[in-house]
């Protein structure tokens, strides 16, 4: 790692502030992400703020009926939670097929919507990477490409992210609650808080220098159906070829993919003119209007036929077809 | 397309070269490079008090140290393994405030007060904990470099399983109990390379039981 000094921040407008403060600097929460592609020399920050001593670790409801998760609730404790485990069961399926136990022990919410791709060529110092190295072209596009986005990709990087998560925090239109080093707060909505890569695929969400998340917050329950359905090449322990977070209800069905674009996936209009049809016909709209665009790079091309087949595969596990 | 390898040969062809390099330069050699490149952007040594297998310790540490290695390499506990350095491999998982974690992936000055249990904290040759007994009547390793971080891990893992905390093969999310295959998924983070898993899972089974 290069060298780097360290504070612990007393409050979450200071750690904001600090990271004005010192341009260079990382915000440090679980710090498996983070360490990891420091060791890497991939992240370089000269100044670390750690940002767990704040109390934003405790899930609580809102008076909407919703729910507000503290930035730094552990991802074994959101999964674990009984209100989550029962009125947003998509979420803690979604969060209890990524990663292990150890480190579901130490990443945080934040963190999970922070994590950075796993594109091998991301990791791969030896290869240009416009995202860790702007301008420096894409060693992945016909290179092995076969785990990486086949939406919303662009000519400058077809990096995923990698978050399961993220997919069901999408479906379920969680809202990220940030704070800046004036103490300004605002929530962003999930839908926006990711960004297609364009020609910047460096810049991977709408924070601002020094923007701390401190919540995610989830508007009340849907009722219906939760599924989370994983595809991967072992059976733990791995990232999604493609995954489905899917919520099934009376005359709805919501889907949210992950895998396949550099945010989680989710197509709206798709699931709108899906409503109120029958279950196999639903399952057809959403098939196809889901992946409008979709193209693979190659080794990537199988994941367009196991999206649509997740997709009528949770349809039918959901209505007992 | 291109084959990752080939630029990973060549990227290690071009270490070898500047290594060879020094050592043929004999005013470079005399003294250590790595010192003499970060000595002006050293950072300042911090203060970390941890209670490690219910001992007070005092720390003086660069802000970069893993909690792994204060635990090896500045207090000598030696039982915690570094495998894969990255969170991969699961060798180095200890058990900091109740919960199991991997040491290499946390550094030693975020845990400034921290109490962490390491397998020499979990029992001793002459009074083993049960999973240390377990692992040992059921053959639960055999070259032994990932057992510290497998035995630290079980230990926690069925707390976890106790206190309720589901899985991926868990099927009903409000119902989570004990069983081989809950076992395989949430051992998953801890690696085996001589493939002991069968007799692993019997040494929890065992003490589950019990």
């Amino acid at each position: 790692m290069r060298p780097f000094t360290y504070e612990r921040a007393a409050s979450a407008q200071a750690a904001a502030q600090a990271a004005v403060a010192y341009p260079n600097s990382k915000f440090i929460a679980g710090g498996t992400n983070l360490l990891d592609l420091m060791k890497l020399q991939i992240e370089t920050p000269t100044h670390l703020i750690d940002v767990n001593h704040l109390g934003l670790d405790r899930i609580e409801k809102t008076p909407d009926g919703g729910l507000r998760i503290g930035a730094h609730v552990r991802n074994t404790d959101l999964a674990a939670d009984k209100v989550v485990r029962r009125d947003y069961a998509v979420l803690s399926r979604a969060l209890v097929s990524g990663a292990s136990g150890q480190l579901r022990n130490k990443a945080t919410t934040a963190g999970n919507l922070l994590q950075r791709t796993r594109c091998p060529y991301f990791y791969d110092m030896s290869k240009p990477c416009n995202k860790r190295k702007p301008g420096s072209g894409c060693a992945a596009i016909g290179g092995f490409n076969r785990n990486l986005a086949i939406l919303g990709a662009s000519d400058a990087c077809i990096a995923t992210h990698p978050s399961d998560m993220a997919v069901a925090m999408r479906l379920l239109d969680a809202r990220v609650e940030t704070v800046d080093s004036h103490g300004v707060t605002r929530a962003v909505p999930i839908a926006q808080f990711h960004r297609l890569p364009g020609d910047t695929p460096h810049i991977e969400t709408v924070l601002q220098p020094g923007e701390l998340i401190t919540a995610v917050s989830l508007p009340k329950p849907l009722g219906g159906r939760h599924l989370y359905r994983k595809v991967r090449d072992r059976a733990s322990y791995a990232f999604a070829n493609v995954s489905v977070a899917a919520v099934i209800g009376d005359g709805f069905q919501h889907f949210a993919f992950g895998g396949l674009a550099h945010k989680p996936w989710r197509v709206e209009a798709a699931e709108a003119r899906a409503a109120g049809r029958g279950a196999a016909d639903a399952a057809e709209v959403l098939a196809t209007g889901a992946f409008e665009g979709a193209r693979g790079s190659g080794h990537n091309d199988f994941k367009l036929p196991l999206a649509r087949r997740l997709v009528r595969a949770v349809v039918g596990e959901a209505t007992g077809g | 397309m291109s084959d990752p390898n080939d630029v990973t040969r060549r990227t290690l062809l071009a270490g070898s070269a500047v290594a060879a390099g020094i050592a043929t330069a004999p005013a470079l050699a005399r003294e250590p490079v790595a010192s003499r490149k970060t000595s002006s952007r050293m950072t300042p040594k911090m203060p970390v008090s941890l209670t490690v297998n219910g001992q007070a310790e005092a720390l003086t540490l660069d802000p970069r140290v893993t909690l792994l290695d204060a635990l090896r390499e500045h207090l000598h506990l030696t039982g915690s393994k570094k495998g894969c350095d990255h969170g991969q491999c699961g060798a180095c998982t200890v058990i900091v405030n109740g919960r199991r974690i991997n040491s290499c992936l946390t550094l030693a000055v975020m845990h400034d007060g921290d109490h962490v249990t390491t397998i020499e904290g979990l029992g001793s040759p002459e009074k083993l904990h049960p999973m240390q007994a377990a692992f040992v009547k059921h053959d639960g390793f055999q070259c032994g470099y990932c057992t510290p971080g497998q035995i630290c891990s079980s230990v926690a893992m069925l707390g976890e399983i106790k206190d309720g905390i589901p899985s991926h093969v868990t099927d009903d999310l409000t119902h989570v109990e004990f069983s081989d295959s809950e076992v395989r998924e949430r051992m998953s983070g801890n690696i085996c390379r001589c493939a002991a898993y069968p007799n692993i899972i019997a040494a929890i089974r065992e003490v589950h039981e019990a």
